[in-house]
């Protein structure tokens, strides 16, 4: 067993409305950012755990995204490569 | 009749509930703790509205995998007849007891105000004691009370009769949709496929007497104490 950071994007799924992403992009007009054409925001969670391999460590926390972490419904997420801490 | 009300640490209108079966509806109402595996015999389940889990990770996620919750999913998934109202309706959807998701306000803001609605049907065990079309005055109080769902399941819900209320009203110019948190389809609440476990955002068990403002959410009560057999 090796300790694994992982972390994982969670962002609204696409085609359902943001508004926050649109309040923000709107805010970002305001300050001359003319060529923002949209903006999501969402939660960055960072898992620390105890796994066999890198591999084993972001499969469990695919896991822990279908199960907790996202709403399938409403939010997608991406795993960004694990890392041995 | 007994009401099982859950108790999930940060619920706060689990007192509400208890006073609107008790004092108003004269039944017997008894609190289940979300760490206990005991439904204590209940006839119903009431969902309270709240902040459960302080609504980390998203409003109602958490919640959903309390000790208490494994046995309301069994009990709804036997039938049991579970009240799921605004933090409730977010645990019940998290749960998968009902389909689709509430998300942020479109205003980004929490709304607290009452509203009004309209009883789409009642042909539910939860709707029956309403005229058809009644229009009612009920308080909302949430964030995160904009109903998602896909088109597919939005289109089956209305097909199959199971958007139980919907917001109306709104400014002049507002259009067919309009609800106070950008809901799809203005919907404030549903049924599941079975009909026996309803989620909606506003607060019937806030409006149970004029002295609150309205009674008009009463008779989401006594159409239970109507149609569950005790």
């Amino acid at each position: 067993m090796s300790r694994f950071r992982v972390a994982v994007h969670i962002t609204p799924r696409r085609g359902i409305l943001d508004p926050q992403g649109k309040t923000v992009a709107g805010a970002l007009h305001t300050l001359g950012f003319a060529g923002v054409q949209d903006v999501h925001v969402g939660r960055y969670v960072v898992v620390e755990l105890d796994a066999n391999d890198k591999a084993a460590a972001e499969k469990s926390t695919r896991e822990m995204c279908e199960r907790l972490l996202a709403n399938p419904v409403i939010e997608d997420f991406e795993i960004e490569s694990g890392e041995a801490i | 009749m007994k009401f099982g009300i859950v108790t999930f640490p940060a619920s706060n209108c689990d007192y509400d509930a208890y006073q609107a079966v008790v004092e108003t509806l004269g039944e017997e109402a008894v609190f289940l703790w979300h760490k206990d595996h005991d439904l204590q015999n209940s006839d119903v389940i009431v969902l309270p509205g709240g902040f459960s889990y302080g609504d980390y990770l998203r409003a109602g996620a958490i919640a959903r995998f309390s000790p208490v919750m494994q046995d309301v999913i069994e009990f709804a998934k036997h039938g049991g007849p579970v009240l799921a109202i605004c933090n409730g309706f977010q645990i019940a959807c998290e749960a998968g007891l009902l389909p689709g998701a509430l998300m942020r306000n479109m205003s980004l803001k929490f709304v607290c105000e009452v509203v009004r609605l309209r009883v789409e049907t009642t042909d539910t065990m939860f709707s029956n004691r309403y005229a058809a079309g009644a229009e009612l005055r009920i308080p909302i109080a949430h964030g995160e009370g904009r109903y998602t769902a896909d088109a597919e399941t939005v289109d089956r819900l209305e097909g199959e009769g199971r958007v139980v209320f919907r917001y109306i009203g709104g400014p002049a110019d507002a259009d067919e949709w309009w609800s106070p948190n950008g809901s799809t389809r203005a919907i404030a609440g549903i049924v599941n496929e079975a009909g026996n476990v309803l989620g909606m955002m506003p607060h019937p068990e806030r409006a149970v007497d004029p002295l609150l403002g309205s009674a008009d959410g009463l008779a989401v009560f006594e159409s239970l104490l109507a149609r569950v057999a005790v």
